[in-house]
């Protein structure tokens, strides 16, 4: 066992332990934070497989800009006080089984024997930012632009449905 | 890494996702459950084009940039998902305005 499978181990048990927290805890503070493991973790998943730019991103879109708002929004809301009630016993068991029942299912369906389809860590250079930069302001400028669009009319929107008053 | 462990690890994020969807109530914490299946699934496609990758490396050698597209659509779903959590909060913070709870029962009377 190399360096590599030993952080791919650690950082594949940390996501989902920390993915289950998420779910399980009751007060919602908790869940954001173990959220925020969760999205390092996967961060590390992404240096493991040498794409720095997603992997630099990830952390700075996801557990910087994007946490950051959900801990604002449930800070001004107060939530702790009240705890969420909680629903039907046998609901909560039968969509903890339908959600295991897709996970056995989408594992036996995508389960691929053959191991010889591998990921070297470590290796390639198409996740470094030189060769994503020029691909995405050469073939992909469009996308690009329009994604800028797309955070205008999501700003404005956010603007105007959150403003108080009328 | 055999690519199926990556399967593995976002199918089963994936799948916690959906039980944290389907259990929780509290609607922020429903949406950072899709948070965490956008997550699972950008995970698989940095996985699936680094395979690609390389076996287009054995393939031809000269052609050093196969693969990128997957890595540029994962960066694509976090500036959608960006946007989507922005508009998505402004909605949860609306309702919790007019209802004073984030409860998702309550956005079954939303008619009224």
């Amino acid at each position: 066992m190399n360096t590599f499978q030993i952080t791919f181990w650690f950082l594949s048990a940390l996501a989902v332990f920390s993915s289950l927290m998420v779910i399980t805890r009751k007060n919602p503070v908790y869940s954001v934070l173990f959220l925020i493991i969760t999205f390092f973790a996967i961060s590390g998943h992404y240096i493991l497989m040498n794409a720095q730019f997603l992997a630099i991103v990830n952390i700075i879109v996801y557990a910087g800009a994007i946490m950051v708002l959900f801990l604002f929004v449930l800070m001004l809301m107060n939530l702790n006080k009240e705890s969420e009630q909680q629903k039907n016993k046998y609901l909560l068991w039968s969509s903890g089984i339908a959600g295991g029942m897709l996970m056995i299912v989408l594992i036996a369906a995508l389960d691929t024997p053959d191991p010889a389809i591998i990921t070297k860590p470590g290796t390639g250079e198409i996740g470094l930012i030189k060769n994503l930069g020029t691909k995405l302001f050469t073939d992909y400028v469009v996308p690009f632009e329009i994604s800028s669009i797309l955070f205008l009319s999501a700003m404005v929107g956010a603007v105007v449905i959150g403003k108080k008053g009328d | 890494m055999p690519i199926s462990y990556y399967i593995f690890l976002a199918v089963i994020i994936f799948s916690i996702g959906v039980t944290g969807v389907l259990t929780r109530r509290n609607s922020i914490i429903v949406f950072m459950c899709i948070e965490l299946m956008l997550n699972a699934v950008n995970l698989l496609l940095v996985a699936f084009s680094k395979m690609h990758h390389q076996r287009m490396l054995v393939l031809d050698s000269a052609n050093i940039t196969a693969g990128t597209e997957g890595q540029l659509f994962v960066f694509f779903i976090m500036v959608v998902a960006a946007a989507e959590v922005s508009v998505g909060l402004a909605i949860i913070v609306l309702m919790y305005r007019n209802v004073h709870s984030v409860d998702i029962n309550f956005l079954n009377r939303l008619k009224n």
